[in-house]
């Protein structure tokens, strides 16, 4: 057997903006194979979210992610509001899927922007990131803040869009329109992209259904799922679109499916701004008084694909169990597929394609003794290890 | 129409089954049939595995293993309930990858056993945490704990 190279990816790496270890087996230029360390970002939020009210739950799971943040609530909206068993307002379905599909515009531009950043294409990346800025600007305009919306509760919507503010979004949204033709362009007829691109990283359609990917990956390599369409929520069965595949599955298809998908958004966000015109102002909020005993599961088709939400009910104001399920949880595992066999130069975007995005799937670390099962250090005694290693570093200067 | 079909096959082994609509249904089922209940469905019906979701509870160990039928949008929870003690169930990552990090995550989680699990190591604290503690199991008081 020839002897083959560790080449270590992370934990923290300029390649991902998030902390994860990929450790690349190399022969030569070729992966051989590829293991990963997970756990850095692990916060215990499963467990947290069993000792919140049902209203704080929404802004625990908003901070799952910091790119895809409305999806969390999304879904656990839907898996609640399937135990009470309430039917929200028409306004407030409009208003959930305006947000849902602003949030896939501007975690598609982010992803565009990387991608190009892996390849050293930097033209694409600060054109993506500057016209991601108008939907982040909508976003301000709608709810406030520019992430982390606060816009879902059990029965409905916090505010309303009111109608005043329609033609301003039609504006913005004309803008984004304009710039995703002119970004389209730029990557599917640019034949540096196609050269790095095409036929790198490729997930067969058996590869999908294995590692039950989810969302513009298995959607890449031509298996059509999609939760909006299957398994229909809020004002998706209200609107018309279409879902998006290929079937390449290589990393070309996946921005293929990625860009042309952000036409379908701003189709749908148009009907439903058109839809709201109909529906009466300020009726966003059926009240919901009581969570009964029982159990749920939730949906939402997030920008990397479908979140998964199940929480049981033991009747009282916290969930007794809240489990999450991010699509880049299953979506990671691919890598064992897409990277092994590519070079180490299309193993990094072979690793970005399936837009991972680590916060979402680990969900406070505590350092405890493996032997005594003792707690090693407490919070007061990591900030004074902290503080004697910078005083060490300066007393060196 | 799928349903019918899988409640004919596996007649013996489904111990109960809940319907809320068409669209979400739990099965509850004997531990010893989940592996051939769950290749049928993969194989045969076309599922595609969402996740599967552990809770401890005064009952023991439950697992609702979530499974989606996409031309429907179907959601079937395959209920089963595993012993206080020495929770152990069959692994179902030998039959396909989408169980092999959920499974260890259980097992890092809950302290559940998946038999014949091709790997079984810790997945989200890498050797950071005590052994043998479990950080999402309860510890339920007994009756007269309570009435003290």
């Amino acid at each position: 057997m020839s002897k083959q190279t560790l080449i270590p990816i992370g934990p923290y790496h300029p390649l991902q903006e998030e902390p994860e270890l990929f450790k690349l087996y190399c022969d030569g230029e070729i992966v051989k194979d590829v293991k990963w360390e997970t756990g850095y970002n692990h916060r215990g939020i499963e467990k947290l979210a069993e000792q919140k009210s049902y209203e704080e739950v929404f802004f625990l799971v908003e901070r799952i992610c910091g790119i895809c943040s409305t999806s969390h609530p999304f879904a656990f909206a839907n898996s609640v509001e399937e135990i009470v068993g309430v039917e929200i307002t028409n306004r407030a379905k409009y208003i959930r899927s305006i947000i849902g599909e602003l949030e896939r515009i501007h975690s598609h531009l982010l992803w565009v922007g990387l991608a190009g950043h892996f390849l050293g294409y930097n033209t694409v990346f600060m054109w993506a990131w500057k016209y991601r800025e108008p939907v982040l600007d909508l976003f301000e305009m709608i709810a406030g803040n520019r992430n982390n919306y606060a816009m879902f509760k059990v029965g409905g919507v916090r505010r309303d869009i009111e109608n005043q503010k329609i033609p301003a979004i039609q504006e913005m949204l004309d803008l984004v329109k304009k710039k995703t033709d002119l970004l389209v362009g730029a990557v599917m007829d640019d034949p540096v992209i196609h050269a790095r691109t095409k036929g790198v990283g490729i997930l067969t359609k058996q590869d999908i259904l294995d590692f039950a990917a989810v969302g513009p990956t298995a959607r890449a390599s031509g298996v059509d799922v999609d939760v909006r369409r299957d398994d229909p929520y809020a004002a998706y069965p209200l609107v018309n679109w279409k879902v998006i595949t290929a079937e390449a599955g290589d990393v070309f298809a996946k921005a293929q499916v990625r860009l042309l998908e952000m036409y379908e958004s701003i189709s749908i966000i148009e009907q439903c701004l058109a839809g709201l015109k109909k529906e009466k102002e300020g009726e966003v909020d059926v009240k919901v008084k009581h969570i009964p005993e029982g159990y749920g599961t939730g949906r939402a088709e997030a920008p990397r694909g479908e979140v998964f939400h199940f929480v049981v009910s033991d009747g009282s104001n916290s969930p007794a169990r809240h489990k999450i399920r991010a699509p880049s949880y299953t979506n990671i595992a691919t890598f064992k597929k897409s990277c092994v066999g590519q070079s180490i130069s299309d193993a990094t975007i072979s690793l970005a394609a399936v837009d991972p995005c680590y916060c979402c799937t680990e969900r406070l670390a505590v350092a405890i003794d493996r032997q005594s099962g003792n707690r090693i250090m407490n919070a007061k005694e990591i900030i004074n290890h902290s503080a004697s290693i910078t005083n060490k570093l300066l007393q060196h200067e | 129409m799928v349903l019918e079909e899988l409640k004919k096959t596996f007649s013996t082994e489904i111990l109960g089954s809940e319907t809320r609509n068409e669209q979400r249904v739990t099965l509850y089922i004997d531990p010893a049939a989940l592996v051939s209940m769950s290749e049928h469905l993969f194989k045969e019906l076309g599922f595609r595995f969402i996740i599967a979701s552990a809770l401890h509870t005064r009952r023991g160990f439950e697992i609702y293993y979530h499974f989606s039928y996409d031309s429907t949008g179907m959601i079937l929870n395959l209920h089963v309930i595993l012993d206080h003690e020495k929770p152990a169930i069959e692994s179902l990552s030998n039959m396909f990858e989408s169980t092999n990090w959920i499974e260890r995550e259980m097992h890092e989680l809950f302290g559940i056993d998946f038999l014949n699990h091709p790997n079984l190591e810790q997945l989200l604290s890498e050797g950071n945490w005590a052994t043998g503690e479990y950080p999402y199991r309860k510890k339920f008081k007994s009756k007269g704990e309570a009435q003290a």
